[in-house]
């Protein structure tokens, strides 16, 4: 028994708090896990959970544009399409939200490999271009057939996730977390047992070359689209559950954007910058709704921020923060307190280059 | 009903090609796909309703003029502050441009408020051909586009400007060693591009109604337009642009409760082309463009 503590200690003392960027995430996570304790108030409530939505979806864009390089312009396709195709299947068939939250997630995974198939012959810009149109043309459609969709108001009175706010919070937290986790780990490319993550960062360097060395560059971009999808529409179907109702604005030009803006300013390709720059973003532009002012600027307060961080920043904030407390040992890889002068594994000195110097 | 159509379909033509133009132009020189550019068109409507609204009783053409040219400096002075620093990274170009796009799209929102404005006609009246009657600003329109295209055409062959215009978007390194200031030749040609925009939005603001959302429609259909013709091609360009436009004023004279599709059938074309003949109708392959 006491050895079994013994190594639960040394893992914990070891790994989990050896790395400041995973206290933080424990830190960041136990917060958010205790948030309802301390109030209850329902608009703040509403805040976060929308946040904690929103993460899961900026998180999928990175995964396809930050990992995989595909960078997709119409993300909101995958979010608009399962937030409809759940308020269609609740409205009209009566289905829980246990049941709907997976079907939405397929259906985004359909949209997932209809944009990708034009991914195995274009790259670049062009890709961009075709994704850029999907969205526009969904709701085109939805205006199109109103009868069924209804048209520029959208659909509403769907059924609530479950009787009160706070279930409603934790139910699109865990799930949020399970997603973040699930994101993180197929994309990690360091990991040995998920191959996953290398694959696609090769495919996002050099496709031809990944292709030469054996990889099935075709399968795995298909798989980054559909994972991509299957988390966008997760995100889609809660919002259609919390917000109660699935309208065009899903679909818009400027929904596709903001998860670009909330992962550059957070740091491409990390899975966790999405996350920081969703939950400081999106607050404090909805938090500038209060005044009156703040409902017509915040756009504008968006779109100048876009540019000054793709301007000034182009590394984003939790890269730029990981650079200041987090090290690389040289030798074998493993990451290290800054502050630590040999590896923690290897026990390799750190800081090499002050010694040069 | 045909009449109708291809009067229609020649002063959407007009448009959606001058704006492809201008699009290519910048393209072709700087390889920068600039999404703000329908943004610029965007501007000079407004530019003018403001002047017709706020400013009494300018002289029209005058201000014309000058709201072109207005929005020319502007696209020079976005080139420099935003575009020239990131166009090495096209994807960060494209977002750039989005992100500028929305950023007019809200101030202009914001100073002028969502709901549609017409402006009065500068020339009013129209003359009947074959049974049809045509505005004189129709007229104006399909005339002004052809003249730009013609003035266009002779800037890129005779001037030296032009010439050196081309030499960059035929080989940049090779411009350089040759003498010609690459970076101010970009900037001349986004303001050129601008200015072109500008021209459309002159041509067509007293005919369309004005929104601060009315840059998305001929965005998309510039770019199927150029991709349609091919990247970098303004033959192509213009030729694209007019059979997108026939294709929308058919589509919207045969059912009009389509005309919220007209910008899905323009994509649904541009992926079409994109897919089965990606260089275009008129376009060069790039070998390492494609996959």
């Amino acid at each position: 028994m006491s050895g079994i503590l013994f190594w639960i200690r040394k893992w914990v003392e070891g790994e989990l708090l050896a790395i400041p960027g995973r206290l933080i995430a424990i830190f960041f996570f136990l917060l958010l896990f205790l948030v309802p304790l301390f109030t209850k108030n329902a608009y703040f409530l509403d805040t976060l959970t929308l946040a904690a939505l929103f993460a899961i979806y900026a998180a999928s864009w990175d995964v396809l544009a930050g990992f995989t390089g595909q960078i997709n312009l119409g993300h909101a396709a995958f979010f608009g399409v399962a937030a409809y195709t759940v308020a269609l299947l609740n409205i009209h068939f009566g289905l829980m939200p246990w049941l709907t939250i997976p079907i939405g997630g397929m259906s985004a995974v359909i949209i997932g490999f209809i944009v990708g198939l034009p991914a195995l012959r274009l790259r670049g810009i062009y890709l961009s271009l075709v994704t850029l149109g999907f969205p526009i043309i969904l709701s085109g459609v939805i205006v199109f057939f109103a009868g069924l969709t209804g048209g520029e108001f959208g659909l509403s009175g769907i059924d609530h996730l479950s009787e009160s706010k706070v279930v409603d919070y934790y139910i699109v937290f865990v799930v949020m977390f399970v997603s973040l986790f699930l994101m993180y780990k197929f994309t990690d490319a360091e990991s040995k047992v998920i191959r996953v993550g290398v694959i696609l960062h090769a495919i996002r360097e050099d496709e031809i070359t990944a292709r030469k060395s054996g990889i099935n560059t075709t399968k795995y971009k298909l798989l980054a689209f559909g994972m991509s999808g299957f988390f966008a529409g997760i995100a889609g179907s809660l919002y259609a559950h919390t917000i109660r109702n699935a309208g065009p604005s899903t679909l818009e030009l400027l929904f596709s954007f903001q998860a670009i803006l909330w992962t550059i300013f957070g740091g491409m390709a990390t899975i966790y910058g999405p996350v920081t720059g969703v939950f400081i973003l999106y607050p404090l532009i909805e938090f500038l709704r209060i005044y009156e002012m703040g409902e017509y600027v915040r756009f504008i307060l968006m779109a100048l921020m876009l540019i000054v961080i793709l301007l000034f920043m182009p590394e984003g904030l939790t890269i730029w923060v990981r650079d200041k407390i987090e090290v690389k040992c040289p030798r074998c890889k493993l990451t290290n307190i800054i502050i630590k002068q040999s590896c923690r594994a290897c026990g390799a000195p750190l800081h090499l280059n002050k010694h040069l110097n | 009903m045909i009449k109708m159509i291809i009067i229609n379909g020649f002063v959407l033509g007009g448009m959606y090609a001058i704006l492809a133009i201008g699009f290519s132009l910048v393209f072709g020189v700087g390889r920068i796909l600039n999404m703000a550019h329908t943004s610029f068109y965007m501007l000079t409507a407004f530019l003018i309703y403001f002047a017709t609204s706020n400013l009494g009783n300018p002289p029209v053409f005058l201000w014309l003029l000058l709201s072109v040219l207005i929005v020319g400096v502007l696209g020079m002075g976005f080139y420099r502050l935003l575009f020239d620093r990131v166009k090495e990274h096209e994807t960060a170009t494209l977002i750039i441009g989005i992100g500028l796009s929305i950023l007019i799209q809200e101030v202009l929102l914001l100073k002028f408020g969502g709901h549609y404005k017409g402006i009065k006609p500068f020339v009013p009246g129209f003359v009947a051909i074959a049974g049809v009657s045509i505005t004189y600003h129709q007229l104006l329109a399909v005339v002004s586009a052809a003249a730009t295209l013609v003035g266009v055409w002779l800037l890129l062959k005779k001037t030296k400007i032009g010439i050196a215009l081309r030499a960059v978007s035929q080989d940049r390194e090779i411009a350089n060693l040759i003498g010609i200031n690459v970076g101010r030749i970009c900037m001349i040609t986004f303001g050129i591009s601008a200015a072109l925009a500008g021209i459309a939005g002159v041509v067509i603001a007293p005919i369309f109604m004005l929104h601060p959302f009315m840059w998305v429609n001929p965005l998309i259909i510039t770019l199927a337009a150029i991709i349609l013709g091919g990247m970098g091609s303004i033959k192509g360009g213009v030729i694209a642009a007019f059979i997108l436009a026939f294709v929308e004023t058919t589509v919207v004279f045969l059912s009009p409760e389509a005309s919220f599709l007209r910008g899905a059938i323009s994509l649904t074309i541009m992926i079409i082309v994109l897919l089965v003949r990606p260089q275009g109708l008129f376009g060069i392959v790039f070998e390492e463009e494609l996959l």
